[in-house]
């Protein structure tokens, strides 16, 4: 029996497709206008390599393909601006102290913490405020890890980033998010 | 030989958020808590993130409830300039 073979239909891509596509940006970029951009941007690369695609995957798994390159485009292009939001400094980086606490970011005693907080809305929105503070790379992992909850692989995978690269961006983005909810919920 | 289960701050830190997501290693935790000894600030920087994972948890699991859609304009705009190119 003959393998079946997808075809392109590009009429029907916005009414079949750009939903999920649109869906798939936003919870990796964070930002619904990007997001816009990147679907549009990976219809118009389908189309421009319509002659390319072989039908061996689904159309959905072809056009997702180039958005995740799109993607990766994103995360290189934001790895490499500088100076930005440039994440603090929290432990000293060389001499005797190296790996210590730098003074003024060792963590207070946060003595009205209560359980409750944990299903304060008010306190979402607190997070929200320190995320959007993060340089946007450390935003972008953290919320992928953290709030998407995608597995380690599969983000060093679609950002193509090694696992120990990883782990020091989520921990400067928690020991960051840690020192501005103290600052502006904890300790206020 | 007990040489490398001294760990930094930093590094004391980094497992802490390692093990937020049970990716560190039982050595790593050995390590940790070892750390915890001498490291007062450490062991509220711990406790506070056991905490702050409860409520990223809590935050997630509201986020992923969400489906995020174009709006009927955006896909219609989306549309028009798509067919102008095929």
């Amino acid at each position: 029996m003959p393998e079946e073979i997808s075809t392109l239909n590009p009429n029907k891509w916005i009414d079949n497709y750009a939903d999920y596509l649109f869906n798939y940006a936003v919870v990796r970029v964070n930002d619904s206008d990007l997001s816009k951009d990147l679907v549009q941007e990976t219809f118009f690369a389908g189309l421009k390599s319509a002659k390319n695609f072989q039908g061996k995957s689904t159309e959905r798994t072809w056009l997702v393909s180039i958005l995740k390159r799109k993607v990766i485009d994103h995360y290189r292009k934001i790895n490499s601006n500088k100076g930005k939001a440039e994440v603090r400094m929290n432990f000293y980086a060389d001499g005797d102290n190296e790996g210590n606490w730098i003074e003024e970011r060792v963590p207070q005693s946060w003595d009205n913490a209560s359980e409750k907080d944990i299903e304060n809305e008010e306190l979402k929105t607190q997070l929200d405020v320190c995320i959007a503070k993060l340089p946007e790379k450390y935003a972008m992992v953290f919320k992928m890890k953290t709030i998407q909850e995608f597995e380690t692989e599969e983000i060093c995978k679609e950002l193509d980033i090694s696992a120990s690269n990883l782990w020091v961006i989520i921990h400067r983005a928690r020991t960051q998010l840690r020192k501005c909810m103290e600052d502006n919920w904890f300790n206020n | 030989m007990f040489k490398n289960f001294f760990i930094n701050c930093d590094e004391a830190t980094t497992i802490c958020d390692k093990s937020q997501y049970n990716e560190a290693t039982l050595l790593d935790k050995v390590k940790l808590n070892f750390h915890f000894l001498k490291c007062k600030m450490c062991a509220i920087y711990s406790k506070q993130n056991t905490f702050l994972s409860s409520f990223y948890r809590y935050k997630a699991k509201s986020c992923k409830e969400i489906q995020h859609r174009l709006t009927d304009l955006d896909k219609a705009a989306l549309k028009k300039t798509l067919e102008s190119k095929i």
